[in-house]
């Protein structure tokens, strides 16, 4: 029998606690300090942010799990942006063109998977290159310039609500509960994390691997497109430098919630909460009047963390 | 009671190197069968064939009187044959009883339509089976990779007896295990044999290899040159058929095998 000392209890409590507990302090230290933040615009601001960052981090979130990574995703979020905004421009339906869109993000998914289940090169070369081929490719078919005059149609979407939700982050809310549901509890869900905790022993009982390193790809792909898209309906207009540097925040708001590097582990819960913590430290220095330059500095730092939580946790997890 | 597997006349060349020289063996179910011999004897070389990693280039492994014709470990894990490997196929951050039923998971249907994993089957089985191993194996820790080295054999051969594999290698299971946790791994040998399965159990300690087996095979160089049953032999008689000194004693009534063995 184990004994239910508070410190054992502290050991085996969800790593997700601990960025929660985190993310709710803040909020109750700037709900002190900045008079603005509790207000209904804030907060429903807030929501919009986190939904685009979050569904790219869950979407990252998978392809960690296998013990891969996924750095193209700003790139891929930019560049299937400006495709959808091109296709809007010149006259096709808001459906089709979302469709055609969203079949270019996955096939961009298959791509990466290809290279790294059966040509074997690292995932974090691989998608190193592509962090540059697609936002190339985002500044070649925008020919540099910011894409507008979209029909009102895609604007639409991220202004509104329902019941005072954001539809955004109904999106956000509706990606988490199936990608949950994927990874909890179905077959191929639980083969991602056999996958990143021993892909030799995965592959020995006869598990299809690369079909599992496709899914995975394809849905964190398939995810930052949509999240390209979502950005085109808030800003109203598609630019090819948009979407940068938001792999980082991904993996950060990944490995902040609970997610290993390493593989095997991460769950959808703990990485919105990731999401919404990195959100949440971004608004609050707005809010507060922090020098931008040092938000940046901030947000470096606080990765810097992250990194040096997965390594803790590695440790935890080894019984040291 | 049958064999349940023949192994015949299997060889296997690499480039020049004659790895097995015509092997003969038969396991029956439910038996421990140990297989001994020094480093370089061909012994993991003839498991891998058994295990469906290589193929011969002659002779033949039969299964319950059926060729076997073997592609991948996968298929020879799908007729029954498992392997309980020296650095163990379980996957570190999944719990005890996902790793029992990894690739072979039961599911529901929540609604008749969405599908999910029958977590609840899962355990219920998995406790039932660590009870019977009486293995001390925590059965609700949330992964494996907290266990020692002995729990997490456990973990590999419950596995093994779960789903009935008709033949189990279980490859210097001990190897890199604690003095205590070694008896528990000959007892879970002798429990999966109790289950019905042929055991192939490699090993180097002969005390322990007195003690786990039913009969023992020893190799030297590349063939079989002495089977036996446990009771029947001691250390010195195992001892001088893997060094070859036994058959450095009878070499006078065998030249044509002496010379064959100078040109290795």
């Amino acid at each position: 029998m184990k004994d239910a000392s508070p410190r054992t209890l502290l050991h085996n409590l969800p790593v997700e606690s601990y960025v929660v507990a985190f993310t709710v302090v803040l909020w109750l230290i700037l709900a002190v300090t900045a008079p603005n933040f509790l207000t209904g615009d804030n907060i429903s601001n807030m929501m919009r942010q986190v939904s685009i960052s979050g569904i790219i981090a869950i979407g990252v979130l998978c392809t960690i799990i296998i013990a891969g990574i996924d750095l193209s995703v700003g790139s891929v979020a930019a560049f299937c942006g400006v495709l959808v905004a091109q296709l809007l421009s010149h006259g096709l339906d808001v459906p089709l063109a979302i469709v055609l869109t969203l079949a270019a993000g996955i096939l961009i998914g298959a791509l990466n998977a290809l290279s790294v289940g059966k040509l074997g090169i690292p995932a974090f070369i691989v998608t190193l290159a592509g962090l540059q081929v697609y936002r190339g490719l985002a500044l070649l078919i925008s020919g540099g310039m910011t894409v507008g005059g979209l029909p009102p149609g895609i604007k639409e979407f991220a202004r509104g609500s329902l019941f005072h939700i954001p539809n955004l982050f109904l999106t956000l809310l509706a990606v988490a509960i199936i990608v949950h549901y994927f990874l909890s509890f179905t077959r191929t869900g639980r083969y991602l994390y056999a996958l990143g905790s021993n892909s030799e022993a995965t592959r020995r009982l006869g598990i299809p691997v690369f079909r599992i390193t496709l899914i995975a790809y394809v849905l964190c792909s398939g995810l930052a497109t949509l999240a390209g898209i979502l950005l085109v309906s808030r800003l109203s207009v598609a630019s090819p430098s948009m979407g940068n540097a938001y792999e980082l925040q991904a993996i950060a708001a990944v490995v902040v919630g609970g997610a290993s590097l390493f593989g095997g582990r991460g769950t959808v819960l703990g990485t919105v909460a990731g999401a919404i913590l990195f959100t949440t430290m971004s608004n609050g220095a707005v809010l507060l009047d922090v020098d931008p330059f040092w938000e940046m500095v901030l947000e470096g730092l606080l990765i810097a963390l992250v990194v040096y939580l997965d390594n803790l946790q590695k440790k935890r997890l080894s019984g040291v | 009671m049958g064999n349940v597997l023949e192994v015949k006349g299997i060889r296997k060349s690499f480039g020049p190197v004659e790895a097995l020289r015509g092997v003969d063996l038969t396991l029956q179910s439910g038996e421990v069968l140990a297989l001994v011999g020094d480093n370089g004897a061909g012994k993991s070389t003839l498991i891998k064939h058994i295990a469906g990693v290589y193929r011969p280039d002659s002779g033949e492994i039969r299964l319950d009187g059926r060729k076997l014709d073997l592609l991948s470990p996968a298929a020879a894990r799908d007729l029954g044959i498992e392997t309980v490997f020296q650095d163990l196929a379980l996957a570190d951050d999944l719990s005890v009883g996902a790793n029992i039923f990894l690739g072979r998971e039961p599911t529901r249907r929540w609604l008749g339509i969405l599908p999910y994993i029958d977590n609840g089957l899962i355990r219920e089985e998995t406790a039932g089976l660590l009870k019977r191993l009486n293995s001390h194996v925590p059965g609700k820790a949330k992964s494996v990779a907290r266990l020692s080295g002995g729990q997490r054999q456990a973990v590999a051969i419950a596995r093994a007896i779960y789903w009935k594999a008709k033949v189990v290698i279980m490859d210097e299971p001990t190897a890199a295990l604690a003095v205590m946790e070694r008896q528990n791994v000959i007892k879970y040998a002798r429990e999966l044999a109790a289950s019905g399965a042929g055991v192939i159990y490699i090993g180097h300690n002969l005390v322990e290899i007195l003690d786990v087996a039913d009969r023992i095979a020893v190799m030297f160089r590349g063939a079989i040159v002495h089977t036996t049953t446990a009771g029947e032999t001691s250390q010195e008689t195992l001892i001088k058929y893997m060094t070859g000194y036994h058959d450095k004693q009878a070499g006078a009534q065998r030249p044509e095998q002496e010379r064959e063995k100078r040109h290795v």
